[in-house]
């Protein structure tokens, strides 16, 4: 075993907020957020790339952070679910999953609200195999899902309508 | 019993309080938690199934940089108990330690545990321990096990946990007078497990300067596991903290954490620090608990020339991994639901358990009257087919009838209430029974495997713990009990705390919808403590959340502590505003919430109630000083020690039913299943909160339409697990989940105060539904479907089983008519 562990120094954006840090090469991107900076929203709950509750943006698209080097995220701007809500105020997704009771424990939550944010970025109103294929990588244990997708087509329309509206 | 106050609040959709948190990432969960100095630990676990650990060298990993120390089985023998054991002799003579000792019984069994500065540092460490294993013949089946050919424990003597023969009625002349006789030879019942997304996690403290011990984490039976944790470590019940915060599921499997709590407990007395331990995916697959596994064997059923079931008779073999730990517990849990939902008065069905070289199972959503319900099932359905009576009808001329509500069965058990017939219509309104009938007609001639399945299911909530004696009559439990406090605080918060540990059925919502209505104030200013801690002095033996229960005992306890609360107030209130307590309305005022005299038109608001007790005591007379406003209830199961011997009494308060229908093809080509059309009703009582409950349903209905279909652990002739990893166990995603299309009807239970039933676990309604629809697909083929488990590899296999002329007969049917 060698007696200093080599680390490498990295920059990265989360939510905004700039970081220079080092770290250690088998550092994963999920350790990075949760036991370096501290935003424990982004979870784990696999070990093969399975579940998708590390699920973040990077550089806008969804990702899983348990599959990823921090050292990989190198410049990259991540947005963790810590960073979906502006000044206190719900993001439209946030906001869809609490009045259509798509969440349940929650654990899985963080990452399928990424996975949508990802979803209504390029597809603004999916319909319903979209949606389940989309979500496809990530578990969620309660819901069976029924409710999840209620959440992410109320999430389509309130921002699809927002963005209209604004257009006008 | 009926609710005193007008239901504002329960019965209601109210948006969940626990979504503020959640969605903004703020949620605790246990492995977000860190505590000051703490260390990580890792477990070394047996790669063999069954083996005698030669030896154990540890030197290497403790000259690791980092690491602080190790821990062995021998090490934590002088320094403990064996955990109890809830079974009776010779079983309970066995030892059973966190970590293997000198053999290890199941492929991923604890042997050392390895303590460092950080995970990374365990891991490296845990690489470099050196265990000398000599591998033995694993067991890898009940009915293997209990030839007792080899033994997992010697000191029992024999791989049988626990036996017993269940006879009701007259078994004898119910066949004498049969005009069928069906006989079923074999059919089994698969493992699995719900697996919760949260793994499980382990946070504790041993402090040296008071000798208490501290734990955070989520396992969701804390009080189950302090009295196993105090007798294991040999402390008093009192100095072990347990604290959960938020937890992401447990469907039960979290409950059996124990013997993980107790090798951190262990190993920070040995390092002086706290330590945490984080369970890995594959962990939990190997290791955490899983579903039990059941053979039903040669079973006989008699029935009349109607179709009418007038007796069972089977010999059932439950496999409980390694080690027994909530068995035998197992072993009458089941017959809560000895009849399911059908009127048959006459059986015998000899219970068996064995160990076997497998992980320890542990409650798991719908646990042990699942694998019952899917046997009852299996046996209407299969007589059904082999008697040509549609699988509909024949359950319509066997279920309990509306009109015998509350029907008590052949051993003792009260339904509550329920209405199955018309769960049944509904079911068929939902799918459009009729029309899919003329597509499967139309499907067959094109030569199609198209089936529509019915699965009638009970989940029994709310437990009489006096079953356990019926599995051991030395053991001190029986009724069922929670606790709740409801407080104003010193500035007149309203303030609950309950002694369950919700993991997303939104306990902190619904009991502030039950103490919103009997102060009668807005729900956002109940505030409701989140988690579960045992100094809150609010639990009771049997707190925790499992067993299908919160909205019966849990939120009878809170109401009980509310309307304690409320008669408090009255009196104070009365006393303060010089009117009668019947002259008293509670209602908003301007300062807040407050109870006003409608004589005099004069109020106090809480805060003035709270600072009378609390704040402003001399203004209090001597005759109130026992007022707190501080209250605690304990609500109690009105229940009976059951008669042992006869294994006769009420062993569950209520019983939700559920009746779902699913329309299923298999491919000709791939024989891949697909659903169709899905349709799930449900009927637990009175609903609380209605998107809750069905939020609970779609949840159920995907663990088991995961279950009968893609979840199945699986084990190789040598005992590896082979579905260690999420990706080769394949939970269940949104593409492989049809969308269900939900109903309920409401038979109010007359033992709630709110006339609901428990509810959530779902009895495994779909495993029954999907085996009931691949019948419905594959008979005219010649297949039975007997195992609970059915994918593209198993029906291809069955298929061509059949067309070489190899598959068993399984079923064979006398006639006397
Ligand atoms: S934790 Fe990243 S996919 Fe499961
Ligand atoms: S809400 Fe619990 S895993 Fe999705």
């Amino acid at each position: 075993m060698p007696d200093a562990v080599e680390t490498i120094p990295i920059r990265l954006k989360v939510n905004g907020k700039s970081h220079s840090l080092t770290v250690e090469p088998r550092l994963l991107l999920v350790e990075l957020l949760r036991e370096h900076l501290d935003l424990t929203g982004t979870h784990v709950g696999c070990d093969t790339t399975y579940c998708g509750a590390c699920t973040v943006l990077i550089n806008g698209a969804a990702v899983k952070s348990c599959t990823v080097f921090a050292v990989q995220a190198d410049g990259a701007e991540i947005l963790t679910v810590e960073g979906l809500e502006t000044d206190g105020q719900l993001h439209p997704i946030q906001r869809a999953f609490a009045e259509c009771y798509g969440l349940q424990c929650g654990y899985c939550t963080p990452g399928l609200m990424l996975a949508t944010h990802q979803l209504l970025a390029r597809n603004k109103r999916p319909d319903e195999k979209a949606i389940r294929k989309a979500i496809a990588g990530n578990t969620c244990r309660c819901t069976g899902y029924q409710n999840i997708i209620k959440a992410i087509q109320a999430a389509a329309r309130n921002m699809d309508g927002v963005q209209q509206r604004s257009s006008v | 019993m009926t609710l005193g106050e007008p239901r504002r609040w329960v019965g209601h959709a109210l948006p969940r309080k626990e979504e503020n948190r959640l969605l903004r990432g703020r949620g605790k969960f246990a492995d977000d938690i860190k505590l000051r100095d703490m260390l990580y630990l890792r477990f070394i676990r047996s790669p063999y199934a069954h083996a005698n650990i030669l030896s154990i060298d540890v030197s290497a990993a403790e000259a690791v940089p980092g690491v602080i120390c190790t821990l062995t089985g021998a090490e934590i023998v002088p320094l403990t108990q064996p955990f109890i054991e809830i079974g009776p002799d010779p079983f309970a003579k066995i030892k059973d330690y966190p970590l293997a000792v000198s053999k290890a019984r199941y492929q991923g069994e604890p042997v050392v545990a390895v303590v460092a500065t950080s995970p990374a540092i365990a891991d490296d460490a845990a690489e470099v321990v050196q265990i000398e294993y000599e591998a033995l013949d694993p067991l890898g089946d009940g009915e293997q096990a209990l030839q007792d050919k080899s033994l997992l424990h010697e000191e029992a003597g024999t791989n049988r946990v626990w036996n017993g023969v269940f006879e009701y009625g007259d078994v004898d002349r119910a066949f004498k007078d049969a005009a069928y006789i069906v006989n079923i030879d074999r059919l089994h019942f698969h493992r699995f497990s719900s697996t919760p997304l949260e793994n499980n996690v382990v946070i504790a403290e041993w402090n040296p300067k008071d000798e208490r011990i501290y734990y955070s984490c989520n396992n969701s039976f804390p009080s189950f596991a302090i009295q196993f944790l105090a007798a294991h470590l040999n402390v008093h019940i009192d100095r072990i903290r347990v604290e959960t915060s938020d937890i992401g599921g447990s469907f039960g499997i979290k409950i059996t954490s124990y013997p993980q709590m107790a090798v951190c407990a262990l190993a920070s007395k040995k390092a002086g620090r706290p330590i945490k331990w984080v369970e890995t995916r594959s962990e939990h697959m190997t290791s955490s608990a899983h579903g039990n596994e059941r053979t039903f064997r040669d079973t006989r059923v008699a029935l009349a020339k109607d179709g009418v079931i007038t007796a069972i008779t089977s010999r059932h073999i439950d496999d409980c991994g390694a080690y027994p730990r909530y068995e035998p517990l197992g072993c009458v849990i089941w017959s809560q639901v000895f009849p399911g939902v059908y009127r048959f008065k006459n059986a015998r069905i000899d219970f068996m358990q064995a160990v076997t070289n497998k992980c320890p199972v542990g409650p798991n959503r719908g646990y042990s009257r699942m694998q019952h319900l899917w046997f009852l099932e299996r046996v209407v359905d299969i007589c059904a087919h082999e008697l040509g009576i549609a699988p509909d009808e024949m359950r319509l001329r066997n279920y309990v009838r509306p009109e015998e509500f509350p029907y008590t069965t052949p051993n003792g058990c009260v339904y509550d209430s329920g209405n199955y017939p018309k769960m049944l219509q509904v079911a068929k309104d939902l799918i459009g029974w009729d029309e899919w009938k003329k597509k499967q007609a139309a499907a067959r001639k094109e030569g199609r495997l198209l089936g529509i399945g019915i699965g009638t299911t009970l989940d029994s909530g709310t437990n009489n713990f006096g079953q356990s004696q019926i599995v051991n009559p030395g053991l001190p439990y029986s009724g069922n009990s929670q606790g709740a406090n409801c407080k104003l605080d010193i500035y007149g918060e309203v303030v609950v705390a309950v002694g369950s540990c919700p993991q997303g059925q939104g306990h902190e919502t619904t009991a502030a919808q039950v103490v919103a209505d009997v102060l009668n104030i807005h729900p956002d200013l109940v505030t409701v403590r989140t988690g579960f801690d045992t100094e809150r002095n609010v639990h009771t033996g049997f707190s925790g959340t499992y067993a299908s229960q919160f909205a019966v005992s849990g939120l009878s306890a809170v109401h009980g502590a509310a309307q304690k609360l409320k008669a408090e107030m009255k009196r104070l209130a009365a006393f303060t505003l010089q009117t009668k307590e019947d002259d008293l309305e509670f209602s908003m005022g301007a300062q807040g919430p407050e109870v006003r005299a409608r004589g005099n038109g004069k109020s106090i608001n809480y805060w003035g109630l709270a600072n009378l007790v609390n704040a402003n005591t001399a203004a209090l007379p001597p005759e109130l000083y026992e007022v707190t406003l501080n209250c605690r209830y304990i609500w109690r199961a009105p229940f009976k020690v059951p008669d042992k011997q006869k294994k006769y009494g009420n062993l569950t308060l209520t019983y939700a039913s559920q009746l779902h229908i699913c329309v299923v093809e298999v491919d000709r080509e791939t024989f891949i299943p697909r659903i169709l059309d899905y349709g799930a009703v449900d009927d637990c009582g009175t609903v609380i909160n209605p998107p809750i409950v069905e939020g609970q349903v779609y949840g159920a209905t995907a663990h088991g339409i995961g279950a009968a279909l893609m979840e199945n652990c699986v084990y190789d002739a040598v005992g590896n697990m082979l579905t260690s990893t999420f990706s080769d166990y394949t939970p269940i995603t949104a593409v492989n989940m049809p969308a269900v299309k939900y109903g309920h009807i409401e038979t109010p239970s007359p033992h709630s105060y709110s006339g609901a039933k428990g509810m959530g676990e779902g009895g495994a309604a779909p495993i029954h539904t999907i085996s009931a629809a691949l019948q419905d697909a594959l008979f005219a083929s010649g297949i039975v479907i007997a195992d609970s488990f059915n994918n593209a590899d198993s029906l291809f296999r069955a298929m061509v089983a059949k067309e070489i002329g190899q598959a068993q007969k399984l079923v064979r049917v006398e006639r006397r008519v």
